[in-house]
């Protein structure tokens, strides 16, 4: 396979629809839009189902429609957007259906700007929809780790039941690298046992539906889904690491943060100072065995996100107190440049760190500082 | 090796696509690279950059604070980024839009008159590749050779007629740059 120059959003787009995507529904929004874009032009050239719905509800509700006859189906949006599909989501949850939608996610609270940004890590991975459920949440840091994600976001949707959310912010949408594209798949319909396709009078009748009168056969539906994510933090966990074998401090962050981090970690093993990265691709499953394993032997951590501290929160959740934790986020659409990260490297090797104070509160106040 | 190149001038000067074209031959010649653009309303007018990286490994920030390497298209783009360079690095000036002397002594600074070469080669849309030429002068892992090849494979094709021309504007550019003493 020869590698190809792929611009983020346009990779997306050719990565589902080799995946089999045999429907999309969407809304245009920056900076995810070329997926849109390149989908409307693509699907229909296929024979396959594109719609530019009336708004983000409309395509939410569309997708849910799509997930109950068993296609393959998605949505494609940014922050804003995201938002507004909450409801759908929480209902395609509910109905346990398969599906997947992807964040290109941009500077907010509310309409914010157009910049890349990770600010939607806690929506997606704690929040989003109401009720008892929890999405796959995949994080890629570049345009190759995209497309192959977009590709295995539809095998685990399907194989879990559930939705698989895929956040990148929009600098990897936006940006070209050279990379493979896999195969083209044939539509092939699975013949899912719950799947409201038509019965032809064949068979017994199915319901979809996300209403459960009876508190207690809701409880038993909760616990249904429970038991999938069981599966899924059991089985789908996935990271990188870098020059973790002998760090002493530990770098954690995802997506653009984690690839930004990448060359402030090279530049400090240059000064002799033994720092590592962990980059976990898997938001959700969250990797918690493994940061808890690292904290056996790090001396501190350093989250790093492009958000006012969200997914630190997890790390905090893992690391349990036994080693200092501290944060470099930069909120709002900012994109870090790694000699920030470096000299949060350098003051953390230079020590001392501190175990009980707030790393959240400690990074406010340095932010404050510098403003000052 | 890693290398980083931002690109910035006006909307419509070739900036984007001028990167685009280092991209290719970089991806061509089995590195790894970015190209990341700027993507926000200067799209629409005012000023465009993209940042260009090279590396023989995975590639940590696509974008860079200091780079070692830069093209100024025009005179905001010159202000900006005379200031920003890494120390020992060179920045391409088209001279053609820029009405003052390099201030720093601890870069290079090439005037190229982009504009005028290209209007010279009688399209002045081909300035973008006239300060590419310069640039190649500076950026030995990539070869004119592989920055004809990537022409000819990427050139949309309803500007296939043109493949020539931005060769010689390639070559104009990089002739100039090698004229000015170091």
């Amino acid at each position: 396979m020869t590698r190809e120059l792929w611009k983020g959003n346009e990779a997306i787009a050719e990565a589902a629809i080799r995946a089999g995507l045999e429907a999309y529904f969407g809304y245009p929004i920056t900076p995810q839009t070329e997926i849109l874009e390149y989908l409307s032009r693509r699907m229909p050239e296929l024979g396959r189902a594109f719609v530019q719905a009336e708004a983000e509800l409309g395509a939410i509700n569309m997708v849910y429609g799509a997930a109950c006859a068993g296609v393959r189906v998605m949505s494609t949006s940014s922050s804003p957007g995201v938002s507004l599909m909450m409801e759908g989501l929480s209902y395609i949850a509910g109905t346990e259906l398969p599906a997947v939608l992807v964040n290109v996610m941009r500077g907010g609270p509310g309409l914010g700007n157009i910049a890349p940004a990770q600010s939607d890590y806690n929506q997606a991975v704690h929040g989003g929809g109401h009720g008892d459920y929890k999405p796959i949440v995949l994080a890629p840091a570049s345009v190759q780790e995209a497309i192959d994600l977009m590709v295995l976001s539809f095998d685990l949707a399907e194989k879990y039941r559930s939705i698989c959310m895929v956040i990148l912010d929009g600098s990897i949408g936006q940006m070209m690298e050279p990379a493979q594209m896999p195969e083209m798949k044939p539509i092939r319909r699975a013949d899912w046992e719950w799947a409201t396709d038509g019965r032809m009078g064949k068979r017994e009748r199915r319901i979809l539906t996300s209403i459960y009168l009876d508190p207690i056969e809701e409880e038993t539906t909760n616990l249904r889904i429970l038991s999938r994510w069981k599966a899924v933090q059991a089985n789908e966990v996935r990271y990188k690491e870098y020059f973790l074998d002998d760090a002493e401090f530990v770098i954690v962050g995802f997506g653009t943060a984690g690839r930004v981090a990448l060359s402030a970690v090279r530049a400090a093993r240059q000064q002799g100072i033994r720092v590592g990265l962990l980059r976990p691709i898997t938001v959700s499953p969250f990797p918690f065995e493994v940061i808890d394993k690292l904290a056996e032997h790090a001396s501190a951590f350093l989250v790093t996100e492009m958000n006012a501290g969200q997914m630190l929160d997890d790390v905090r959740l893992a690391v349990r107190g036994r080693t200092p934790i501290e944060f470099y986020g930069r909120p709002g659409g900012v994109v870090p440049f790694p000699d920030e990260i470096l000299s949060e490297v350098q003051r953390i090797a230079a020590g001392p760190l501190s175990i009980v104070s707030d790393p959240r509160d400690a990074w406010y106040e340095r932010m404050m500082a510098t403003a000052r | 090796m890693q290398k980083e190149i931002i690109i910035a001038g006006f909307g419509g000067q070739g900036v984007l696509f001028g990167g685009q074209v280092l991209t290719y031959a970089a991806m061509d010649a089995g590195k790894e690279v970015t190209w990341f653009p700027s993507y926000g309303p200067e799209m629409r007018g005012g000023t465009a950059n993209c940042t260009v990286v090279i590396a023989d490994e995975e590639i940590g920030s696509p974008l860079v604070k200091n780079p070692p390497l830069a093209i100024a298209l025009n005179l905001p783009s010159f202000d900006k980024y005379e200031e920003l360079l890494a120390p020992g690095g060179t920045l391409i000036v088209n001279q053609s839009m820029v009405d003052r002397q390099a201030k720093r002594k601890d870069i290079h600074v090439i005037f190229v008159a982009c504009n005028d070469i290209a209007e010279e080669l009688g399209n002045k849309k081909l300035l973008n590749m006239v300060a590419v030429g310069a640039l190649l002068t500076a950026l030995p892992e990539i070869t004119m050779k592989d920055v004809e090849r990537v022409l000819e494979a990427h050139l949309p094709a309803r500007h296939k007629h043109l493949l020539p021309l931005n060769c010689e504007a390639l070559k104009r550019g990089f002739e100039a740059a090698n004229k000015v003493p170091a």
